[in-house]
């Protein structure tokens, strides 16, 4: 991670070489030009990873939403994006009736679901038919830019399961940013402050250690007041609907890391 | 304000500067939380705020084309920018200068990137010193950048006018109100023009001329906004690189040096004053 990254702006020349054209860039006249505000990444392929920006919705993508909506046969789903998405009736997990639909998923409820489709005119296909996919009822969202969601995730997954270790929680990261921390008398104030730790600071080389070090610290302030954790066991909310699956959580994000 | 008895003496403006010369520009960037990019600029006297919004749902619907995104561009001058109260909302001008800087940045904007969504630029005119719909695109443009917009490019805007019969770049009140011409220009680091307009009269000579000089002092502050842009995050890097490598020790010195330095500089700017 020592290694100095080159912030560069749009319109400056990154290669020579258009073959090498990978995300945020563009050509013009046979060169390469970083076409956003970001850090260069260069691999096989010269990437320019941003340090802001809305989340675009691609196949595949496992998100966190919010219902917007519920229509005749539709949950209208908030993802975050400048895009809705759509949650037909027929992509949740069992059959409903076409009149329970409120129900079983009303206005304003989180869920975890994949993006089925995306068409050229950005309608955006939701679906829960997978068995790590859930209508969210316990735990808590925290939302990062969805920029940072590969830094939170780290090589390999590195970053995360040093939250998740840290804290013993299990935790999602929704491809557009929202992160779902879950998990029974977990310490998910320790996951959310590591994580907003990381969205102020993914662009400082060094992130692993010094977050390393913050779990050190935290770890020996709590040593010190010991009695407080029994409180914090009473304080959490977990609704338990789902409550026999919720081992399964960690599962999700191994499949998430790619 | 009054009429000065001559614009240039000596070769040298009613301000100080020389007819090449273009104003001190400071750029802050990121500067507004709620908005998705933002822009804050001093440009001599001028003080603008730029908020980017976007890409984001078109409201209203029957806005949105089903292949680009649209961008919206507001620019609005508060009532207390200028000396006599100014009747607050849009007006004429307003609604030309929001028109013609939404034109001058468009074209690096990759707007098929998001289709059906919109874009939308808001400038605040806090205080205005002639130039200000130059000042709205450059923060502008520095904004889209910081709300992760893909471009082409930045776009740099720059006026130049004539005064006593003479060009000069980047006008001032002054030099705006009682001169022969504004010419306001607007161009992407490749050169393209994407903003040209003018009021007042020049000969054909000094048009070119006009447009050379402006096209120099777009050069310039591009590199300001550049740098403004570089060193947001350029800072951090280096200053949290340092205490890894260094020994632990050692930077205590140094910081208590570099109080006394600052000390030092503080009061000797109090003597003088």
């Amino acid at each position: 991670m020592s290694e100095k990254q080159r912030i560069v702006i749009p319109g400056d020349l990154v290669s020579r070489d258009p073959a090498r054209r990978g995300d945020g860039t563009y050509v013009r006249d046979g060169s390469l030009y970083a076409s956003l505000y970001g850090l260069v990444n260069e691999r096989e392929k010269i990437r320019v990873v941003p340090l802001s920006g809305k989340y675009v919705p691609t196949r595949r993508d496992v998100v966190v939403g919010f219902v917007k909506e519920v229509t005749f046969s539709n949950w209208i789903v908030d993802i975050g994006s400048p895009y809705e998405g759509l949650l037909h009736v027929s992509e949740y997990p069992r059959r409903i009736e076409l009149d329970e639909m409120s129900a079983h998923l009303g206005i304003g409820e989180a869920v975890l679901v994949e993006v089925k489709e995306v068409d050229p005119m950005m309608k955006v296909e939701l679906t829960m038919r997978d068995r790590r996919l859930r209508v969210i009822r316990s735990g808590r969202i925290v939302e990062i830019s969805p920029s940072k969601v590969p830094r939170l995730i780290g090589h390999g997954g590195s970053m995360i399961s040093l939250i998740k270790g840290a804290s013993d929680c299990s935790i999602v990261v929704g491809q557009n940013g929202r992160v779902w921390i879950n998990g029974k008398g977990c310490d998910e104030g320790l996951a959310a402050e590591a994580i907003d730790k990381i969205e102020s600071e993914s662009h400082i080389p060094g992130l692993t250690d010094r977050l390393g070090r913050f779990f050190e610290e935290t770890k020996n302030d709590a040593d010190l007041n010991e009695s407080d954790s029994n409180e914090s066991d009473s304080e959490e909310e977990v609704v338990v609907e789902s409550g026999e699956e919720a081992g399964k959580g960690n599962n999700i994000i191994d499949e998430l890391l790619e | 304000m009054t009429k000065p008895e001559s614009f240039i003496t000596n070769g040298i403006r009613i301000d100080g500067r020389k007819p090449e010369e273009i104003r001190p520009i400071t750029i802050e960037v990121g500067v507004l939380d709620r908005a998705d990019g933002s822009c804050y600029i001093e440009h001599g006297l001028n003080k603008v705020l730029a908020a980017v919004y976007g890409p984001r749902e078109v409201h209203p619907r029957h806005m949105q084309k089903p292949t680009t995104a649209i961008v919206r561009f507001r620019y609005n001058m508060a009532s207390f920018s200028v000396e006599e109260r100014k009747r607050p909302g849009p007006d004429r001008r307003s609604v030309e200068v929001s028109k013609v800087s939404r034109e001058a940045l468009e074209p690096v904007i990759f707007t098929e990137y998001f289709p059906k969504s919109s874009i939308d630029v808001f400038v605040e005119v806090l205080q205005a010193d002639a130039g200000t719909r130059t000042v709205g695109i450059n923060a502008a443009s520095v904004a889209l950048a910081d709300a992760g917009i893909p471009m082409r490019g930045l776009v740099s805007a720059c006026a130049v006018g004539k005064v006593d019969g003479e060009l000069v770049l980047d006008l001032m009140k002054e030099e705006d109100n009682y001169g022969e011409a504004d010419m306001p220009l607007a161009m992407t680091q490749t050169g393209e023009i994407t903003l040209l307009q003018m009021d007042g009269n020049l000969t054909p000579e000094e048009f070119e001329k006009a447009i050379e000089m402006a096209q120099e002092g777009c050069k310039r502050i591009y590199e300001i906004q550049r740098n403004a842009l570089i060193e947001r995050y350029k800072r951090d890097i280096e200053t949290e690189e340092e205490p890894l490598e260094t020994p632990e020790e050692e930077p205590v010195e140094v910081e208590t040096v570099v109080e006394n330095e600052a000390e030092e500089e503080t009061s000797e700017e109090v003597e003088s004053e």
